[in-house]
This record gives structure tokens, sequence and C-alpha cells, in this order.
């Protein structure tokens, strides 16, 4: 039994099309969405999920990675962004930086510690990491423990925009999403990409070839954990609140979730997983707790049958055109 | 990107404007009244509230006849996971896309203070039931905010004085690690001390410890009269079983839970929880009123009978319903200043007020749970020692540090 | 009194006694932990959800059957064992050859299902379960009082764990086991039933943590969320005794309970999050865990 890295979806073929054409699309629909009645928020909370899963998967799809403690950084760029913008009044653009900040020195700490590991110890130690940054957020004064920090103030844009008009605050959030979804796409497709993708295939041929591997490693969680910085960040000024839901070890379970179902290694497929389970989420709400049956049930079916997930398994179906 | 900056500042307009056009009407808006049911239905907190306060609030729209001045009624409930940030997407969502009115209930300290800044934003009324935190009517008040039940403060000079009188003169708290419970602490503290006790310690313990047995052996070694429980629902009902199982009780020692549902008695079992001090807003076997009204919430709850919070809902609901139906009008401010006009005389509270500040004030009753032996039977737990009259279960609005109660 | 580093030496013994006696339990489900990953190579999230099962299939058997505990002891146990039987069958048989990290996401899945169902059907405030009449009471030790129950626990938890690793490393059929998991090909190979001793193996370990549960049920109450944050630290326990390592697990679970016990005494606070503190250094110095062997 050789220990195989989790396979992605190999879908870069036949894409030279299709890729600026569904991105045009996906922009155009970006403009669109609020205007089809659907409610802004649950699109605002859809996007920075979205985000939050994409930043993820950079790790896992690309790297093959798994970390189980990614809830860290999404939670405690919350709680830097809401404190920076209620209790320092800062804008609300340089709370979401300082957010984002943090969370990239805290995803280049962890993994320089957990970096050497692979597999089910890489995932055990992000954990164990994550929950020391869940006791620490407990404890200290500024994230109000169980309260979290409430009533954070949208802001404005640097007093361009007033983001307490929803509609305006829905395209700051899109326009963060389409950042941060470029920045990934083109991390992924740089030579920086290419080389994450050999240590993900072969790691003993990427150092051999003299690739400075534990190095791109760090860079590459680093990144992620920034991104998913970023994520949390826009969170916290959209709903205006961050408390301990977005550091506890279940959110760490649901950007797993939210990458298998859309398809781990590709680039959109952790949007379609992320608009999945939050459409679930916000549309089973009603059943009450019966939503977590729900969606360990899709866990279940997820693993057992579409491993590759919803976009993966599109993408390996593709016409081998051209 | 300029193109949508346009769209998107006419529609801004165009929002802003309908805005307006709603707030200079006073009429039930979307020709219904809505009211949400937010709680806990699966976790710490779902037997004391859950499903048992959705079925009171239906039951006080049936009562009420189902119509307010000929538009209809409606009951939504949703699960707030004890999670602010859930429960203030919720009641953001109700508000914005399903155009509820009201909204009831809400346990949980924290998701309640999350949630009251959601609806006084959008001038929606809050009907309080659940939580305990006496914020909600000081510095985090709004006009649209009612506390219905109880609060920390009620729930400390009713037990805290109780138990010092007894003869509980030092205290030692084993209090949950989160707002809820260190304000509980304080609160008792400070009667216990104005009552000529004194505080000999503190441990606290992370919310839903399954574990209390440490935590216990500090407070035996602590050697005080009294251990007062500054928790709730599983963590109070874990570190009773813990101490009867350690002989702290056997030991001299005596436990005060400062927060206490029947329901939590239930779990317990008399034969454990006898002789504890409780306060309560309600009790179901009070009198005629209030056991007609436990009988028909029993008979659709598979026999439960109804906790405070389950009956203050009843209560809140219905007097919303008849404040809308004055001014004909819910709008949340505009109805929580009628309720607060209107006297509250039901099974739950005779000559209730609402306050300035939001405080329902009514009487709240100091109850010892029954030994196995008197009891008649499941439910029947409480022995009323004293009736707490509503002047003195509440902070005085004196001292209250509300922006609405100084003017 | 006494005075061990501030603090009276009785509150401290008594500490390190109830760390034992958690430390009981997190032997129990680590030992599981360990023996499903040795042989399966499957993380088994759902461990906590099997050990809650426990608890409750015991307060069922007494409230619809009245069943009580000391047959609950075996049917127990039993019981769960075999609804891990058919969960391996159904489920894990099929990822044996891919990354373990699938394994640990279906189990992540299934505790959920698990979880969810039981809080569906019984709420979370929990169910007491009275310990049996012979194990009411308690010792006094002198420097702390003892129930019954809590001295029960350890015996019988120490004398099971010292069951399981002799059955391992001492019998023929132990030798097998550890065979399967060198060279599954090669045991195959000598006519040996592989897949059915993986699953009897998944369907003991989970057995292990049902009989947990039923220690546990007259301890805590019996609630659906009991085993939700206990999985998380068993985890850190398996790891930092080295992932697949019996009596590692044992010494560790019984080791953790012992520093949490400590924590307890000194800081509080930080009795929830020592464990993950002390794998985090565990995994950096030993990255192996402490009784772990090198892979490859």
């Amino acid at each position: 039994m050789t220990d195989t890295a989790m396979k992605p979806a190999t879908g870069l073929r036949g894409r030279r099309f299709v890729t600026p054409v569904l991105a045009l699309l996906g922009i155009a629909l970006l403009i669109a969405a609020p205007f089809f009645g659907i409610y802004p928020v649950f699109l605002m909370k859809l996007l920075c999920f979205a985000l939050f899963a994409c930043a993820f998967n950079l790790m896992l799809g690309f790297v093959g990675l798994l970390s189980f403690g990614h809830a860290a950084f999404f939670g405690m760029a919350a709680y830097v962004t809401g404190h920076a913008v209620k209790a320092w009044e800062l804008n609300t653009v340089l709370g979401i930086g300082a957010g984002t900040a943090v969370a990239g020195v805290m995803g280049l700490v962890f993994g320089a510690i957990a970096i050497r590991q692979k597999g089910v110890y890489f995932a055990m130690i992000t954990l164990a990491l994550a929950q020391m940054v869940y006791f620490f957020c407990l404890q200290v004064p500024f994230t109000h423990g169980e309260d979290g920090i409430q009533g954070i103030p949208r802001g404005t844009v640097f007093g361009l925009f007033d983001l307490r008009d929803t509609l305006t605050m829905y395209y700051f959030v899109a326009a963060v999403f389409l950042v941060g979804i470029f920045v990934i796409y083109r991390t992924v497709h740089s030579p920086f990409g290419q080389a994450l993708k050999g240590i993900r295939e072969n790691e003993a041929r990427m150092i051999s070839l003299g690739y400075p591997v534990a190095l791109l490693k760090v860079l590459a969680f680093t990144m992620s954990a920034a991104l998913t910085g970023l994520a949390g960040s826009t969170k916290a000024i959209v709903f205006q609140t961050a408390t301990l839901t977005d550091v506890n070890w279940h959110m760490s379970g649901e950007v797993v979730l939210m990458t298998l179902i859309g398809g781990m290694g590709t680039i959109f497929g952790p949007v379609v997983g992320a608009g999945v389970i939050i459409a679930l989420q916000n549309y089973l709400a009603t059943i009450g707790s019966w939503v977590t049956v729900v969606m360990g049930t899709i866990f279940v079916i997820c693993v057992l049958t579409f491993r590759r997930g919803i976009v993966g398994e599109i993408l390996a179906r593709w016409p081998k055109k051209g | 990107m300029r193109l949508h900056r346009l769209a998107l500042a006419s529609s801004a307009l165009v929002a802003f404007g309908t805005v307006l056009a709603g707030a200079a009407q006073a009429e039930i808006s979307d020709d219904a009244v809505k009211i949400g049911v937010l709680n806990d239905r699966s976790g710490l907190y779902a037997d004391l509230s859950g499903e048992g306060s959705v079925v009171a609030a239906r039951m006080a729209v049936e009562d009420f006849g189902g119509t307010v001045n000929g538009k209809a009624i409606e009951v939504l409930s949703a699960d707030h996971q004890n999670k602010p940030d859930v429960g203030s997407n919720i009641a953001r969502q109700w508000i914005d896309q399903d155009g509820v009115d009201v909204i009831v209930d809400v346990p949980t300290s924290s998701v309640a203070l999350a949630v009251q800044q959601v609806t006084s934003e959008k001038d929606t009324a809050f009907l309080d039931s659940g939580a305990a935190t006496t914020a909600l009517t000081n510095d985090q008040c709004a006009p649209t905010f009612v506390h219905w039940t109880y609060d920390t403060y009620a729930l400390s000079v009713g037990t805290g004085k109780a138990v010092v009188d007894e003869g509980g003169k030092s205290w030692f708290f084993l209090t949950a690690d989160y707002a809820f419970g260190h304000q509980l602490e304080k609160d008792t503290a400070a009667v216990v001390e104005a009552n000529g006790g004194t505080v000999v310690g503190s441990v606290n313990h992370p919310l839903s410890s399954s574990d209390f047995s440490s935590f216990l052996l500090q407070a035996q070694a602590s050697g005080a009269d009294v251990i007062g429980l500054a928790n709730a629902g599983g963590d109070t009902t874990n570190a009773i079983k813990q101490a009867n199982s350690f002989g702290i009780v056997q030991g001299g020692q005596k436990l005060a839970a400062l927060l206490g549902f029947i329901t939590d008695v239930d779990a317990l079992g008399l034969d454990v929880a006898q002789g504890l001090t409780l306060t309560t807003g309600f009790y179901w076997d009070r009198n005629e009123d209030t056991r007609k009204f436990a009988d028909r919430f029993a008979e659709k709850m598979n026999g439960q009978k109804p906790t405070m919070v389950q009956a203050g809902v009843y209560s809140a609901v219905m007097h919303y319903l008849k404040a809308v139906e004055e001014i004909d009008d819910d709008g949340g401010k505009a109805a929580v200043d009628q309720m607060k006009k209107m006297p509250i005389n039901d099974f739950f509270a005779e000559d209730g007020t609402i306050r300035e500040d939001g405080r329902m004030v009514h009487d709240m009753y100091l109850v010892q749970v029954k030994k196995p032996g008197d009891s008649a039977g499941k439910w029947d737990y409480y022995e009323i020692v004293k009736t707490i009259p509503g002047s003195e279960a509440f902070l005085p609005i004196e001292k209250s540090s509300c922006s609405l109660a100084k003017k | 009194m006494q005075e061990i580093f501030g603090v009276p030496a009785p509150l401290l013994f008594g500490q390190l006694l109830i760390g034992l006696i958690n430390g009981s339990f997190y032997a129990l489900l680590s030992l599981g932990l360990a023996v499903i990953f040795g042989v399966l190579n499957i993380i088994n999230f759902a461990h906590g959800a099997l050990y809650m099962m426990g608890a409750f299939v015991a307060w069922l058997l007494l409230n619809y059957l009245g069943i009580g505990y000391w047959p609950g002891l075996i049917l127990a146990p039993l019981i769960v064992g075999a609804v891990g039987i058919v969960i391996e069958r159904a489920m894990l048989s099929h990822l044996y050859d891919l990354d373990h990290l699938y394994g640990l996401l279906l189990t992540f899945g299934l505790a959920l299902i698990i979880e969810g169902t039981f809080i569906n059907f019984y709420g979370v405030s929990g169910q007491p379960y009275a310990p049996p009449e012979i194990l009411n009471g308690g010792y006094n030790l002198g420097f702390m009082f003892l129930p019954k129950y809590r001295a029960w626990v350890i015996v019988a938890s120490l004398a099971v764990c010292l069951g399981t690793w002799l059955l391992i490393e001492r019998t023929r059929l132990g030798a097998y086991l550890r065979a399967a998991v060198e060279r599954p090909d090669l045991v195959r190979a000598f006519g040996i039933n592989v897949p059915l001793m993986m699953t009897l193996t998944y369907g003991f370990a989970v057995g292990l943590a049902g009989f947990a549960g039923i220690l546990a049920a007259p301890v805590y109450t019996v609630s659906p969320i009991m085993g939700q944050n206990l999985i998380i630290v068993v985890f850190a326990i398996v790891v930092i005794g080295g992932l697949g390592s019996i009596l590692g697990s044992i010494v560790t679970g019984l080791g953790i309970g012992l520093i949490e016990g400590l924590t307890r005494t000194f800081y509080p606070e930080a009795s929830s999050t020592v464990v993950f503190v002390i794998m985090a250094i565990v995994l950096i110095l030993r990255p192996n865990g402490l009784f772990g062997r090198p892979r490859e």
C-alpha cells in the first residue's frame, strides 16, 4: 500500500477556450445575481466561503496536504478585522488587510512547524495547532469569549463607498472574491504552481531535481492561510460579527466537505462545493438538526461514489477535443 | 465596473425610498404579522426552550384568534445552535426576506446580544424569554426590546439571598467560562457580600464540560459552606450529579444552582436534585390558571410541563398581539412602546409592567425541589417557598445603565 | 495541611486520581483507535459517536427492555460492535486501497450522521443513568472521597486494556493480526481470510468504544454530544503515542489523564488544551510519536 497523495481530477486539457468564456460568464453572473431576487446576504456568505474553500484547496488540491486547522486562519482573521474596525476604528479595507496579514503570518508559523509531516500526521498537527489558537481566542479579552465581537461597523471603502448599503457591500465582496480567485488562478498556473503539483505527484523527484521543496510548501501554506484570512475578514465585515464558530474545528471540517464535494484540485470546484453546502444549510435550516445528518450523508456518499467531486467529475467526462 | 456603480447607486436609491415609505406608514406590513421563534432546537438548551417555545407561541396565536385586525398571524421557527453568528444571520434574513415582525425567545446570552444588534437596527420587535444577561436592558438596551422572563440579577437576589439567609455564609463559585457565567457570578457575589457572606474563591470551567470532578475537588478543598453553580443547562445537571457521587453534599457543603429549569430537575431525577433552592419566573403548579395552561401545553408536548422560558414566550406573544391590535402597527418601536403602556395580566404575571429599559417586571418565585417521597409523580417537583415581588426581583431602574432609562 | 507548590497535598492527589479515571476512558478509546489504524489503516473519526452509542444502547436497554447495567456491560459493546461490522462491510471496506484521508473523511461524515440522528430523537440535555446498587457509595481515602463506581471504572478499563494488549501481543490470533498489518498479501497467501479479520477487528475495536460508553454512562450524563469533543482529545492521544502503537495508546491515554489532572490543579482553564500542546511538541521532537516506529 503506497502512500499516494489524494488524486484530484486532472482537468487541464482542452480548457484554453473554456476558461476565459467561463470566467466572463461567471463575472456576469456575479454582477447580475442580486437582480434575480436572490438574497444578497446569502450571496455574500456564499462568496466568502467559496473563497475560503478555494484557498484551502490550494493546499489540499495542489500540494496534496490536508490541513485540518484552517479554521484558525479564518477565525483569527475575522477577530483581528473585527477588533481593528470596531475598537481602533480603522478603515474597513485596512481592517481586512490587517486580518489577512495576521493570517498570513500564522500560516508561516504553522507551516514552518508542520511542513515536515505528511498525510494524516499533517492533518493532526494542524488540528492541534488550530486547537491552541481556539484556546487562545477563548482566553484573550479582545475576542470577548463566547459572545464574540458583535456589532462590527461595516464602514466605508476609504470614504468613497458606503458599505452599509447591502448592494454596495455585495459588489465589494464580489470584488474581493474575484481578486482572491484571480490570485489563486495565477498561482496555480505559474511556475511556482507547477512546482507544487510536481511535489504532489512525486516529492522525492522534485527534491532530486533541486527544488527547495520544504520552502515551496511553506510558501504555499502561507498563501493559503492569507487568502483564508481574506475570506474570514470579509465575512466579519458582512455579518458584523466574529465568533468562536469561525475558529472551531467543525469549521475546518466544513471547508474540507466543501472542497471535497466540489472537486479538489480544480479551481472552481470549491466554489461549487461551497455553493452546495451553504445553500443546503440555508434552505434546510427549517428541518433543524437534521441538517447535520444530511451533511454527514453527503460526506459519506461523496467519499464512496464521487471522490473527484462535482466539478472534478464533469471535467473528467469532458470530451477530449483539440 | 463603472456601469454597475451606476446601477448600484440607482438601485440603492430605490431601496432607500422603499425604506422611507415603509417607515412613514403606520400599519401592519405585508398584510400579516409574522412571529419568528428563534432558539436552540438541538443543543444544550433545546429542552428548556426549543420546540416547547414554538408550541407556546402557536398556542398564544390560537388563543388570540389567529388574526389581528383581520390580518393573518404566522409563526416561524429556527435553530440558532447557540451561536451568535448563526442567530444574527437568521434574524437578518427573517427580517429582510420573510418579513418577520417580531423575534421571540432567543436563549443564550451571546446570541441574544447579537440579535439585539440586528433588531434594533431594523426596527423589529424583540421579546427575549430565554437569555439571562442583564446587559440586554443595560449597556446594550434598545427601544425595540423587552426582556420577559428572568435575568442574572433576579436569579442572584432570589437564590443568593435565600441561601445566605439559611446560613450559607462562605461561597465558592463554579463558573461557566463565558459572559453569562461571569455575570451571574458577579451579580451573586454582590448579593452574597451585601447580605453578610463572603466569597472564598471560584474556578472557571469550559462551556459544556463533561467532567466536573476536578473542579468539584477544588470547591471541596476550599471548605466553603456553599458551592454556587454559575452555569446552565447540561453543565448544571452534570455538576450536580457529580457532586452527588463525590459525597460533597454528604460532606456538609451545600450546592446552589443559580439557574435551574424544571427540565434540568427532570433530567437529574428527584433523588439527586432534592433540596435544591432555585429561582424561577414560573411554576406550572402555582395556581388554577397556571395548571390549565400547563395541561394544554403538556398535551401537545408528550406530557412535558412548560419551563419558565416557554411560559414566558406565550405571555410575551400574547401581549405583543394585544399591542399590535391596539395601534394597528407592527413596527418594532411602535409595538414595544404600546406594550410598555399596557399592564400584563395573565397566568404568567399579575400586574406585570414593562419599564423604559425594556425589563418586564413581575413576581419571581423562590422554590425548593421536593423530596422523592413528597412528590406526587413526574413534574411535581417544586415547593414554592417565597414569592419575590417584582420590585425586589429586578435591578432598580435608577441603577440601570440603559440610555433609555435616563432621560 | 501539607502543601506542594502552594497546593494542598490532598487536592493534588485527588486531582491525580481523577486524572487517572479520565485516563482510563482515554486509554480504552485510544486503544480502539490504534487497533483500527494499525490493522485497517483508517483514522476512525466515528469513534466518539460510537462511544456515545454505547452509552445510549445501555440507556435504551434499561428504559425499554428493563435490562440493567451488568448484562448491558456485555450487550452494549456487542450491539455497537455489530453496528461497526455493518459499517465496515458496507463502506470502509471500499476504501482500503485509497489514501488514509478518505477513511478520515468518511468516518467524519458517519459521526455527523450518528450524532445528528440521536440528537433528533433524544435532544441533548442528557438522560440520567444510575450506577448499579452495589457500586453506590464510596471509599474515604483520607485525601479524598472516591466513589466506588469510579474505582470500578479504573479496574474494569485497565483489565480490558491489558486483556486486549495480551490478545494482540501474546496469542496466535494476535500474531496473525500483526502479520496482516505488515504484509496483508503474504498472510492472504497463507490462506488466512484477511478481509474477515479486518471486519472483526473493526467490530472489536468499536465494541471497545461501546464498552467505554456504557462505563461512562453513570459517570457523565448520557447525551448525544458526549463523544463530540472527546474524540479530538483521543486523536491527539493516539498521535502522541504513535499511530498504530497499541501499548503507546494505553500508556499515553493514562498519562494524558494524569497530566490533565495536574493542569487542572495549577491552571484549570488550560486543562482542555494541554493535550494539544503536548501533541505539537511531541510531533516536532519525535515525528512518529512516543512509541511509533519510523515510517518508510
